[in-house]
């Protein structure tokens, strides 16, 4: 019986893992695999509202914590502050142990599907850009995610700063091939 | 000190660094999500402009989830900043306050300094750097570098990725680079 369920799940993984090397977009989305879909389950679109609330919390603790504050990230960089090292640090510690804990077990998914960690690959980019994003971190005391967050506080103009941004991701887009990666 | 005065008060590191580690697991194990934010300004690109580019054509309603997850956080940022208003004023590192003042920078309250970011210094040279192109760097910069902080630095570091290290040391040297650096010349416009 146990090792009918072994094989069983051992089916399941392997099914698993052929969706998402049949899956023709994965390669290439793969390349900057951050947040992409990795289940093939498919729900109805309000099934997302549980992703929007978990937003909602995290936007809570962006503001509550200060992490969007621009004077907390002037501080971060001019070492003047412990703050955001604190935050980020103990947030990398949780995540560590989290990601630990799930291939340790096999935890799967509420749905029973299991958890799958993408692998990244090294490429220039994650030099060249970062230096980039760094540079427009500190102007901005945002990254991408903060952005929302201010404009949710009030800080209508930063509306133009995400209309920006979005275009930066978009000249990325059209300029890619022609980049240094 | 009731709860709500207790959150009303900024909250410290210890709490909030852990409460954002602990978005790894919830979104990986209510629907194998990859913790990531900028991938989102990816999305609204393939679903909002009409275009051909190979990179924004990808079935963009699959990744919906992550446009719900950021619509979700400018909602948190709105509650958080009119019903757990924090009642003081910020405070603000005394060496920072006193080198602002320098640049007329005299207003600590909010999340950005009201006096820098604003639609009457949108239009100067000082705010299309600061908004615009600021705003340009963090789309540019992210998709670049494959990630920001949450995909890179949270998601990438927990996962014991090395690129992510990488490209987490180039981000803070990004900004450490422009905060002592470029940042004061901008701010004297």
């Amino acid at each position: 019986m146990e090792t009918k369920t072994g094989k069983s799940e051992k089916t399941i993984e392997k099914k698993h893992q052929d969706f998402l090397a049949a899956d023709t977009d994965f390669e290439m989305r793969s390349l900057d695999a951050v947040c992409f879909n990795e289940s093939e389950l498919k729900h109805p679109w309000w099934y997302n509202f549980k992703y929007a609330f978990v937003g909602v919390l995290f936007g809570i603790v962006f503001v509550k914590a200060e992490i969007i504050s621009w004077f907390r990230i002037q501080e971060m960089f001019k070492l003047q502050s412990f703050h955001m090292y604190g935050v980020i640090g103990s947030a990398v510690v949780v995540g560590v142990i989290s990601v630990f804990i799930i291939r340790k077990f096999k935890i799967k998914t509420i749905y029973g599907e299991p958890i799958v960690f993408v692998t990244k690959n090294f490429n220039k980019g994650q030099v060249y850009g970062g230096l980039l994003f760094g540079l427009g971190w500190a102007i901005t005391g945002a990254c991408p995610g903060p952005l929302f967050a201010q404009i949710g506080t009030g800080a209508t103009v930063i509306f133009i700063t995400l209309l920006s941004a979005i275009a930066g991701t978009f000249v990325y887009g059209k300029f890619r091939e022609k980049l240094p990666h | 000190m009731n709860l709500l005065e207790l959150l009303k008060n900024p909250w410290p590191w210890y709490v909030a660094g852990p409460l954002i580690g602990l978005t790894v697991p919830t979104l990986l194990l209510i629907g194998n999500k990859t913790f990531g934010i900028s991938s989102s300004l990816r999305h609204i690109c393939a679903a909002c402009l009409p275009t051909k580019i190979p990179y924004f054509s990808y079935d963009w309603k699959k990744e919906a989830w992550n446009l719900f997850f950021v619509a979700g956080i400018m909602l948190g940022g709105f509650i958080a900043a009119w019903l757990l208003q924090n009642p003081n004023p910020v405070a603000v590192n005394p060496g920072l306050v006193t080198e602002l003042n320098q640049y007329g920078i005299t207003d600590f309250n909010g999340m950005v300094p009201a006096q820098l970011f604003n639609w009457e210094v949108l239009f100067s040279v000082k705010g299309l750097l600061l908004m615009v192109g600021g705003g340009f760097l963090v789309g540019f910069g992210t998709r670049y570098a494959g990630g920001c902080t949450s995909g890179h630095s949270i998601m990438g570091l927990s996962n014991l990725q090395w690129p992510s290290l990488v490209a987490t040391i180039c981000f803070m040297a990004g900004g450490f680079i422009m905060a002592n650096l470029i940042l004061p010349f901008i701010l004297k416009l």
